[in-house]
């Protein structure tokens, strides 16, 4: 084997925080490393450094026992490194050959020869199996093929080493397959990977060897079919990981009814008839893949949309205005699937955050004015409880971490103490760590006798935190089985739509209320 | 209804309607300019009354015609690097900043026209562009005046509307410009500096900015007074949104809008009983509706008015 990449002690400070601590890393050809790391383990500043984002305070970087020149983009792609962003750096108003042909040319070139750029686009999707239409506009692309324009992006740039950051964090779990199966496609055509994750499976399905960072160093180096997902994930946090234990439901009285929803052309996906009800004490876990309605599902049950048909019930009492403020005064509690879309105003302040969704409550403002003082009590309060790092009562909420960001969320929801919780996405992008918190928060809420509606397309999470577990097909929910009876084939089953087996064991638990309240 | 008839039908207007719309081209590819590299360039209206003052008084001390309007660029550019200055590395407030300076654009023109010209009470005039004559072509009936019975400023502004297409929508620089107006971060992934790229646009609109300025001392009228601009620069930051960021569509809306203004102009001399003003009103008015029609369905410039900062996001 060669060895195409080779980073020497590299270290890099940004103030007093040191981002990356003589961090040495090599990549053979044809191979994909997995640069496994929490959130904040330097994972992204080392590969900022490595493609001349960033100048390394020490240390080197060599392509193909060539050192680079620090703090140059363009030395890195003429090297052929590709970068394929976290956030897509693609222009939405411009098309897809646009995009690509983007700093190809010379600059003072007088006309640009699209018609090779097209040809030569078309040829490398052909070879790597990445269909793409070059004339449509990013902005029609689903997030999916935005990602397969990135790496285009990078592979018409002749990249031989392709970076990835983070490159599942938007995908659903059949686009990650894919993309996945693509990444072996290109290592047997001779390109060399390193894709950044925090996720386990996706690192042990995925990858060759595994480097885990923590703390800005490397901690740890493993041939992935050596490994465990266990020993990752220990090496990784720097303790054994242990997602919460849940001690048994206690249902209570029904909070949620929702009756024969239907809504169209509003916020994504429709809703054909969705009927489910939700108890204090419980957890109801709905599961799909993306695109099937959970989203509308969610934005109707906190308030963003009205349906167009059927009914919303909380504690018994019908939601006659579908708006948020309304849906949270009757006890909805929103954690926002886009946390940074829908959950904060990120230019604002921490305390305004925490105040905003309840500003019309006694308790944040009287008579039109805002009650500075208890907002930021309250805020303060929050940060010290939830544990939110990095945040300032009056600092810019859009520049806290994503868990940090969504602790701050989950303070501000269950400091209200809401009798429904919609818990959209809870833990997407987040690290290990910041993951169990997050369920350990849902899981005592549910215990202090709020219901809980998880939906997510984490299916451990769900088969975790939820006591019976729905699927979402084509806007309709599957009957619902309790989560002692949820293995993979069940609801592979159930999220395909073959809803026969669930349908049994519903009727079979509703026959036997006793035995459920046993349980 | 027959005056309406009467004055479509007169050479006169339409022969008016391409000088009237050659400020406003060169503005609004100004004002496009740099919107399509993702800054709003407020300074516009002064940048217009300093190239129409510089571009005057060039002629008036004795160089040619075409000295003034390679001076009226030239300062335009020098105004472009100060607002550029102000807004790409510093980041500061585009709007702030734009209004800044026509401020002091304006201020400064009325200043060193002062210095020039103390004593003058009507203001003196210069000897401007006359209409070239193309042989042929300027004797055909109608078409022969309206067509080719212009300026060569008029001709240049025609000119730089192609240039500019080209240059946008055919070469790699042009892609450039546009990505960075879209996604400063993209351009930087790519190796090419934003910064640098914002910098150099702004200047190259802004100095269209002053021969737009310029154009109305040395051709369409052949002295300078303060208030001549009358707000010609705020018309062409409408018209950009008109043109949705586009150069034909630019040349379409700066010709829509003098035909109205063509149109007003005789309409006010041929009938009675209506207050003038609100046939001054009727472009403004139009232009109003033109915007709110366009404007839904405007693609804008997604990194518009938003600073480029590296490794920030």
């Amino acid at each position: 084997m060669t060895r195409v990449l080779e980073l020497d002690g590299i270290t890099k400070r940004f103030g007093t925080t040191l981002a990356n601590d003589d961090v040495s890393l090599h990549l053979e050809k044809g191979e994909v490393v997995a640069l496994l790391g929490e959130n904040g383990a330097g994972k992204t500043t080392l590969m900022s450094i490595l493609f001349g984002h960033y100048t390394a305070d020490e240390g080197s970087v060599r392509v193909n026992g060539e050192t680079l020149p620090p703090g140059k983009s363009r030395a890195a792609i003429d090297a052929g490194v590709g970068m394929v962003h976290q956030h897509f750096a693609l222009a939405a108003n411009l098309t897809v050959l646009d995009n690509v042909m983007t700093g190809t040319e010379p600059l003072w070139r007088l006309r640009s020869d699209r018609a090779a750029a097209r040809a030569r686009l078309t040829r490398l999707s052909e070879r790597f199996g990445l269909p793409v239409d070059p004339d449509a506009h990013v902005s029609d692309l689903s997030v999916g093929e935005r990602q397969r324009v990135e790496i285009l992006k990078a592979l018409y740039n002749d990249a031989r080493i392709l970076i990835l950051d983070e490159p599942t964090a938007v995908l659903t779990t059949q686009q990650s397959e894919r993309l996945f199966a693509t990444l072996r496609e290109m290592t047997a055509q001779g390109l060399s990977i390193i894709f950044i994750s925090h996720k386990l499976n996706e690192v042990m399905a995925a990858s060759d060897r595994v480097v885990v960072l923590r703390g800005g160093r490397v901690v740890a180096e493993r041939a992935t079919r050596e490994t465990t997902k266990e020993e990752l994930a220990e090496l990784m946090v720097g303790r054994a990981v242990e997602r919460p234990k849940r001690p048994p439901a206690q249902p209570g009285a029904v909070r949620l009814e929702v009756t024969d929803l239907h809504l169209s052309g509003k916020g994504g996906a429709a809703l054909n008839g969705v009927s489910l009800m939700l108890r204090g004490g419980e957890t109801l876990g709905i599961i799909g893949v993306s695109g099937n309605g959970q989203t509308t599902l969610a934005g109707v049950v906190s308030g963003l949309y009205p349906p167009d048909r059927g009914t919303v019930k909380i504690d018994g009492a019908e939601l006659r205005r579908h708006d948020v403020p309304h849906a949270i005064a009757a006890g909805i509690g929103r954690i926002p699937e886009d946390r940074h879309a829908e959950g904060v105003l990120g230019d604002m302040t921490t305390w305004e955050n925490v105040a905003l969704e309840r500003l019309w409550a006694p308790e944040f403002s009287r008579r039109g004015i805002v009650r500075r003082s208890a907002a930021r009590a309250a805020a303060r309060h929050i940060l010290a409880t939830y544990d939110v790092r990095g945040a300032h009562l009056d600092g810019r909420v859009g520049l806290l971490s994503g868990g940090n960001m969504q602790k701050l969320i989950l303070g501000r929801v269950l400091e209200a103490d809401p009798s429904i919780i919609v818990a959209a996405q809870p833990s997407r992008g987040l690290d290990e760590g910041a993951i169990a918190g997050v369920h350990r928060r849902l899981i005592a809420a549910r215990d202090r006798g709020a219901g809980v509606l998880l939906i997510s397309e984490d299916l451990d999470e769900v088969i975790a935190l939820s006591d019976r577990i729905r699927a979402i097909v084509n806007g309709r929910v599957s009957p619902a089985i309790p989560a002692e009876r949820a293995d993979a084939r069940l609801l592979g089953l159930m999220m395909a739509g073959d809803w026969d087996a669930a349908r049994e064991i519903e009727a079979a638990a509703d026959k036997m209320p006793e035995a459920q309240d046993a349980l | 209804m027959s005056v309406v008839l009467d004055i479509l039908s007169s050479v006169g207007m339409w022969e008016a309607i391409l000088r009237i719309a050659t400020p406003f081209i060169l503005g609004t590819l100004g004002v496009l300019l740099c919107e399509r590299v993702g800054v709003l360039n407020l300074g516009i209206e002064g940048i217009m009354t300093f190239g129409a003052m510089i571009g005057w008084l060039t002629v008036y001390m004795g160089a040619g015609l075409w000295a003034g309007l390679l001076v009226a660029a030239l300062c335009g550019a020098m105004f472009g690097l100060l607002h550029a200055l102000l807004t790409v590395p510093l980041g500061l407030n585009q709007h702030v900043t734009g209004l800044g300076i026509t401020l002091f654009a304006s201020s400064f023109s009325y200043y060193i026209f002062r210095l020039a010209v103390p004593t003058a009470t009507s203001p003196p005039t210069v000897e401007p562009f006359r209409a070239l004559e193309v042989p042929v072509l300027s004797d055909i009936p109608f078409l022969g005046p309206v067509l080719f019975n212009q300026t060569a400023p008029t001709c240049l502004a025609l000119g730089l509307v192609l240039v500019i297409a080209w240059v946008l929508y055919r070469t790699p620089l042009g892609l450039a410009i546009r990505m960075t107006g879209e996604n400063p971060h993209a351009v930087d992934a790519q190796g090419i500096d934003p910064i640098w790229l914002r910098i150099g646009t702004i200047m190259a609109g802004s100095a269209l900015m002053g021969l737009a300025g310029a154009f109305l001392t040395l051709a369409a009228f052949n002295s300078f007074f303060p208030t001549m601009v009358q707000g010609r620069g705020w018309i062409c930051i409408a018209l950009v949104v008109f043109a949705l960021w586009r150069p034909g569509r630019a040349l379409l809306g700066a010709v829509l809008f003098a035909f109205f203004d063509a149109f007003q102009l005789r309409l006010q001399t041929v009938v009675d009983g209506v207050p003038y003003q609100l046939f001054l009103m009727l472009p403004y008015v139009l232009s109003i509706l033109a915007l709110v029609v366009m404007a839904r369905r405007a693609r804008v410039p997604q990194a518009l008015m938003v600073p480029y900062r590296r490794g920030e996001r």
